[in-house]
């Protein structure tokens, strides 16, 4: 009996294996940035070019880091999630404008809305690198103390943003106040 | 026939200047270094084309993580810290070849576990098989001996 059975046990085991790793999109690697403090910058804003962002900007409350591009489709395909959620008063987003032409990305904004709280302008993409951006859009969720706590690769949807972004969110909403 | 030959020879001929292509514009003071470049972009994987090295990949972050490590080289770097400027940006996934941590035992190990549990088990089933041929019981071994018996016997007619 166990002769045909031990077979069939190890096929199954391997089905499972292979079924969970089928559902997993191998293009989303997991940052080793989430848990530690935000990398550090210091980067011209968008719309003043003559005042600088940098951390401090992102701290004393829990914030959203969307990094994004006017070149990038997947950006324009996630925008109104990037509305709604500006929208929607969870948390100010911030933006990083990635390796983009200032007036391409003046010009993308007018024309499909800025939800942006601040934008910071990564001209060369080095802060892109610090940050571990390899496919824009990305958008990260930082702690009130400035510590990356979720990361989003590629564009969010409605449900990403229903199911996951809010209600992380939320729970670093409540941690901070507690 | 010649035509096709000399149409695989031009496609081939496209095919390989790739590397050259993402490392030619970068300057050495000698070809041992330019060697380490290479080496060590060929250990860094690309997180855009994942199947891609770096030294390989045309996408556009490839280009500016090629000019990273080509700076912290210029730098004096080794090439462990510029390994681990990438890591701890990426994670372990840019390197091709995981450490070995509790992690990646299963990758590391897994494979020669189970080829020694293949063996074990081959193993084992050729040494029952040979040994149930060789071992007869006491009724068996009676029932032979009739039969051969009944052979001499019937020679003997």
């Amino acid at each position: 009996m166990i002769r045909y059975l031990l077979p069939l046990g190890i096929f199954l085991v391997l089905a499972v294996f292979f079924a969970v790793g089928l559902q997993r999109d191998p293009s989303e690697i997991p940052s080793p940035l989430v848990g530690k403090p935000a990398p550090e910058f210091q980067l011209p804003r968008l719309h003043q070019p003559e005042r600088a962002i940098d951390n401090a900007a992102l701290e004393g409350e829990v914030s959203v880091v969307n990094v994004w591009a006017s070149w990038c489709v997947g950006c324009r395909e996630e925008h109104e999630v990037v509305k709604a959620l500006a929208n929607s008063g969870a948390a100010p987003v911030y933006g990083l404008n990635y390796k983009d032409a200032r007036e391409d990305a003046l010009r993308w904004l007018s024309h499909f809305g800025d939800p942006y709280t601040a934008i910071a302008v990564d001209r060369d993409g080095d802060v892109g690198i610090d940050w571990g951006v390899y496919g824009v859009p990305e958008t990260f969720i930082l702690d009130a103390d400035g510590v990356i706590r979720y990361k989003h690769i590629g564009p969010m949807s409605e449900t990403d943003l229903r199911e996951k972004i809010l209600p992380v969110i939320r729970e670093l909403k409540t941690e901070a106040r507690s | 026939m010649i035509r096709a030959l000399l149409l695989a020879l031009m496609l081939l001929g496209t095919a390989m200047p790739v590397a050259a292509l993402t490392m030619d514009s970068y300057e050495f003071e000698s070809e041992a270094e330019r060697e380490r470049f290479r080496e060590l972009l060929a250990e860094l994987r690309c997180l855009v084309c994942q199947n891609e090295s770096l030294a390989d990949s045309q996408a556009d972050l490839a280009g500016d993580l090629r000019e990273q490590v080509y700076e912290q080289m210029q730098q004096g770097k080794t090439n462990g810290e510029i390994t681990e400027y990438l890591v701890a940006r990426y994670g372990d996934f840019v390197r091709y070849r995981p450490p070995v941590t509790p992690g990646t035992y299963l990758l590391w190990f897994g494979p020669p576990v189970i080829l020694l549990l293949g063996l074990f088990f081959a193993v084992r089933l050729l040494r029952g098989r040979t040994g149930q041929e060789q071992q007869l019981n006491e009724a068996q071994r009676r029932r032979a001996a009739e039969l051969l018996d009944e052979d001499d016997r019937g020679d003997g007619h």
